[in-house]
């Protein structure tokens, strides 16, 4: 597949990986920050091929797992409100909250639908003007300039029925919160490709600087992946701590104008909380004023009782890199992808799920 | 397949609950031309069951068909009940013989849409050789079923040379595919509400029994199990192998066939082709010796152009799958978990 195969190619990553090897000369502790990469590196069995020096650690850029517990319940309440057609990406389905997940709501009768895309939610409601449709606006910058679309499109057609519950977060402050932590010890990140081909690269230079520590700008496909790593340690072993673009043809430095654009209109920055982790300041978007019609948090007006987390779940700290999914007393005990204590064990970008494959196959004394 | 057999002059459009009481209304629906559809000896007796001489080993295997839509590019929910009785009967190393076929109408499905779906049955069914001796049909109040579910059970007649069992698989067994993987998944997500995408993927459903009782004819006891990798898809039938034999799997992901146009869909939905139902493809698991022959003689068979060996049973890591991705890591493929979600991003 054109793009595709010439970044899988099995003689490039072997190059990649050898140069590694030679580079590498004292342990390093690196965060991939996106849950994308985090599968990448999983469903492609990197993780065995780099040297034992090289840590992966992964980052919290996986938007089920950091999507609040209150807001699932939120979604639930929703999907389960008379007349409400609750939207939602795929894999946001299975995430466990307080009582239910959406997935259980649906089997006991909510009107839940999977889309890959918002617009069609907002085809959904032009097709059911009796109904009220909510999508569940959750992701990274990535997904936010195709949810704020959907609400300009609606808004243009004049639907009255259309609403989201945004839960956006953005991954510069993400990365900060993991630095600050006295407990988290990563000395270089792959920023999230996608993110940044929306953003651009801006945002990154003062985190560099200011914490000396690389980043390095990282796509998706094995031979993207360790080129990434390369040029992170490549960095570490000289001392050195910049920013750095690998994914270069596809992340401009400017990033989508149309699309920041976009955002910029529907969005506002915000304070969000974070599953796992808490509330880190000014990392969110939330629906501005001028859409609040469109503001399902606004439209519905429900207040959800925070509720604790499962306290036997660990997810904070492997979101932050503290610890490895394996170090959990739960793991793959009580909480495996079927009955999941946390979300980091949910979605297949989630570091417990991912770990779960790979802590398996350790314990069969496959060596990866 | 195309329909041949022009529906006969009702007159009702839609099937009502009527259509499934017993009464009159069932008894026009039959006569309209189901019957005379499916004519057989058996059949035409028009009694509670069939009736029929039985000798030596026989299979016996039931399934139901739920799926959305009922119409999907390259087929539909009729001929997918056929084939996929027929090829349930056929992994027991089967010839299909006789089936039931069971309706469960929601009341309002278009009698077009029904008489669709009862051709495309009889033409599946000749080509598979297998006769429908025994039906029902019943409706249901709107909403309380999903336009169609079709229950079928079949019969067949075991191949004399077929010793296919579980405890026959043993280390250094080869794991060979028919055909390419994720195909009828991708055709029917293509054309689900909110996953629309243009795509000219279409189902592969057909009917493999003809080919397996070639194999059988040629590699018999040499054919140690076989296995449809319908739901769950494949990593999911050898995960099941895997457990039950106690041997660990090998696979190696860029000798599973793929075509590119399934591929580029998986890529964009974050799907695994490897948990993507399945139809017109099985798995064989057969014996190290011969599997280069029975791959050979595959590829000149109907369904087995793209044959290929994906893997082997070995010693190490028991219960477990184990892919060599296409850069050369490793990692372990497990059991479906739930359906398999869509992702973010």
């Amino acid at each position: 597949m054109k793009y595709l195969s010439e970044y899988r190619d099995p003689e490039l990553v072997e190059q990649y990986v050898t140069e590694l090897h030679k580079t590498v000369t004292r342990p390093w502790t690196i965060m991939e920050v996106c849950g994308g990469q985090t599968h990448s590196l999983v469903k492609n069995g990197i993780l065995n091929m780099l040297p034992e020096a090289v840590q992966m650690v992964h980052g919290p850029g996986c938007p089920v797992c950091v999507t609040p517990l209150h807001l699932i319940d939120k979604a639930v309440y929703l999907a389960e409100k008379k007349g409400v057609i609750l939207c939602s990406f795929g894999d946001m389905l299975r995430v466990p909250g307080s009582k239910r997940s959406l997935l259980e709501a649906k089997a006991n009768g909510a009107d839940v639908r999977i889309l890959y895309s918002p617009l069609e939610a907002v085809k959904l409601a032009q097709a059911h003007p009796d109904r009220e449709i909510v999508f569940f606006a959750v992701g990274f910058e990535t997904t936010a300039p195709a949810n704020a679309l959907s609400v300009l499109h609606a808004h243009r057609l004049g639907l009255k029925n259309y609403s989201i519950l945004a839960s956006h977060v953005l991954v510069p402050p993400a990365i900060e919160a993991v630095i600050n932590d006295k407990e988290a010890k990563i000395e270089g990140f792959l920023a999230a490709g996608h993110v940044c081909t929306i953003m651009g690269i801006d945002e990154y230079y003062p985190i560099a600087d200011k914490y000396d520590v690389p980043v390095v700008v990282t796509g998706f496909e094995p031979v993207d992946l360790l080129q990434g790593i390369l040029m992170t340690v490549r960095q570490l072993e000289q001392g050195k701590h910049f920013l750095d673009n690998q994914y270069s043809r596809v992340v401009k430095p400017e990033g989508n104008p149309e699309a920041r654009r976009v955002i910029e209109q529907v969005f506002k920055v915000t304070d969000r909380e974070w599953r796992g982790i808490g509330m880190i300041p000014m990392s969110g978007y939330e629906v501005r004023k001028e859409f609040a019609d469109y503001d399902a948090n606004v439209k519905f007006n429900v207040h959800i009782e925070k509720v604790a987390e499962n306290i036997e779940c660990i997810a904070g700290q492997v979101l932050k890199g503290i610890k490895k999914p394996h170090e959990c007393p739960q793991f793959g005990k009580k909480c495996t992808p079927q009955t999941p204590l946390g979300a980091p064990m949910v979605s297949s970008e989630g570091a417990c799920a991912a770990y779960y494959h790979f802590a398996k196959a350790m314990e069969e004394e496959i060596i990866f | 397949m195309q329909l041949q057999c022009p529906m006969p002059q009702l007159d009702f459009e839609i099937i009502t609950l009527g259509h499934g009481s017993g009464g009159l209304l069932t008894h026009k629906l039959l006569e309209s031309g189901v019957f005379s559809l499916f004519s057989n000896p058996l059949l035409d007796t028009h009694h509670d069951g069939a009736v029929f001489e039985v000798n030596g080993r026989m299979a016996f295997s039931t399934d139901s068909f739920v799926i959305a839509p009922i119409f999907f590019p390259g087929g539909n929910i009729g001929e997918l009940a056929v084939n996929g009785t027929v090829n349930d009967l056929a992994m027991c190393g089967a010839a299909a013989k006789y089936m039931s076929l069971g309706f469960i109408i929601e009341e309002g499905l278009a009698m077009q849409e029904f008489w669709d779906i009862l051709v495309s049955i009889k033409f599946a069914a000749e080509k598979a050789g297998i006769q429908i001796v025994t039906g029902d049909t019943k409706v249901v109040e709107r909403g309380k079923g999903d336009k169609i579910f079709i229950n079928t059970s079949g019969v067949g007649v075991v191949h004399p040379r077929s010793n296919i069992a579980m405890k026959n698989v043993k280390t250094g067994d080869k794991i060979i595919i028919s055909g390419q993987v994720a195909t009828h998944g991708i055709a029917i997500m293509s054309v689900r509400e909110g996953l629309e995408f243009e795509t000219t993927i279409e189902s592969d459903t057909t009917n493999l029994n003809h080919d397996i009782i070639q194999l059988l004819n040629e590699f018999g006891e040499n054919i140690h199990l076989l296995r449809d990798p319908t739901r769950g898809g494949v990593a999911s039938v050898l995960n099941e192998i895997a457990k039950d034999a106690r041997l660990g799997i090998d696979i190696y992901q860029k000798m599973i066939p793929v075509t590119e146009e399934v591929n580029g869909a998986c890529e964009l939905l974050g799907l695994d082709p490897l948990y993507v139902a399945n139809e017109g493809i099985f798995i064989a698991i057969v014996d190290a010796a011969i599997a280069d022959d029975f791959v050979k003689t595959l590829q000149t068979l109907q369904n087995g152009t793209h044959a290929a060996i994906i893997g082997e049973a070995v010693d190490a890591h028991a219960r477990q799958v184990v892919l060599t991705s296409a850069i050369g890591g490793r990692r372990v493929v497990n059991m479906l978990v739930g359906e398999q979600l869509p992702r973010i991003c």
